[in-house]
């Protein structure tokens, strides 16, 4: 008796499942990964050329591509202030959200949902509730691969 | 020629990006770690390194390339022992991170939230 209900359960979560499915928009899978593409694609050429223009200006190349980045998360969080990032990823989705454009957004996002919560905790707490994560794993792995490296360092070196 | 390079690179890690979000279950925050950390193992199996080395920015722009920056300050730190390799990965960048921190907030507190439009 006990077995059969569970059975039913199944039975009827399965059915609504391809009931829900029906009226899921597909995701155009292909203009998305197009627009994605060049939206991508351009946001790194435009800071090839920033940079360029850094390192011909007597900037060293690693402190030009520090200040592309910075120079793209300031204009990433500028339009997110202003609301226009949003309205930019409807439409480029991954194109502006696996550049370092989507990471500095999802800090300023979530901290302007939460400004009622107040300066320190809202502002301050939410700022890292998405890129916290981000940071955590990052650098995590940062520090457990740099491990591992001296590990084999010493080793070889013994 | 680079600039070529860079954008079918940025383009194609934007693709997977899209992909990973539009085929599976994965929310935004998500794709972002699993992105991070991939490029930090990539890195770190020495996969990435010609990558940034053939596509500049278009390796470096994308989130792989924020795992691969913290990778490689680790592994640089390597030769100044324990305290390097735990500090060389922020320290790497360290930049963009302050940046980020400080400049969002002050957006944060400048504006008000806005409704999709």
């Amino acid at each position: 008796m006990e077995k059969e209900k569970a059975v039913d359960k199944k039975d009827i979560s399965k059915a609504y499942e391809n009931y829900a499915k029906k009226f899921t928009p597909k995701p155009k899978y292909i203009a998305n990964s197009l627009k994605a593409f060049f939206v991508g694609g351009t946001i790194c050429v435009v800071s090839m050329w920033l940079e360029n223009r850094f390192i011909s200006s007597g900037a060293e190349e690693k402190d030009a591509s520090a200040y592309v980045v910075m120079i793209l998360i300031i204009i990433a969080q500028l339009l997110t202030g202003l609301g226009w990032f949003d309205t930019i990823a409807k439409h480029a989705g991954a194109g502006v959200i696996v550049p370092i454009t989507g990471f500095a957004n999802s800090m300023v996002a979530p901290a302007l949902e939460y400004k009622k919560e107040g300066v320190v905790l809202g502002v301050g707490g939410k700022l890292f509730s998405l890129a916290g994560p981000v940071l955590v794993c990052g650098i995590t792995a940062s520090i457990l691969i740099g491990l591992i490296y001296l590990g084999l360092d010493l080793i070889s070196v013994g | 020629m680079e600039y070529i390079l860079s954008f079918i690179v940025g383009g194609v890690i934007c693709v997977i990006g899209q992909i990973m979000m539009d085929a599976t279950k994965l929310t935004a925050p998500r794709v972002l770690v699993i992105l991070v950390v991939s490029g930090a193992i990539l890195q770190a199996l020495g996969i990435y390194q010609p990558l940034v080395d053939l596509a500049g920015t278009g390796a470096r722009i994308p989130l792989p390339g924020f795992g691969y920056n913290l990778a490689k300050g680790a592994i640089e730190g390597v030769s100044k022992g324990l305290l390097g390799v735990v500090t060389g990965g922020l320290k790497a960048a360290a930049g963009g991170i302050a940046v980020a921190i400080g400049w969002g907030y002050l957006m944060a507190l400048i504006f008000d939230p806005k409704s999709i439009r």
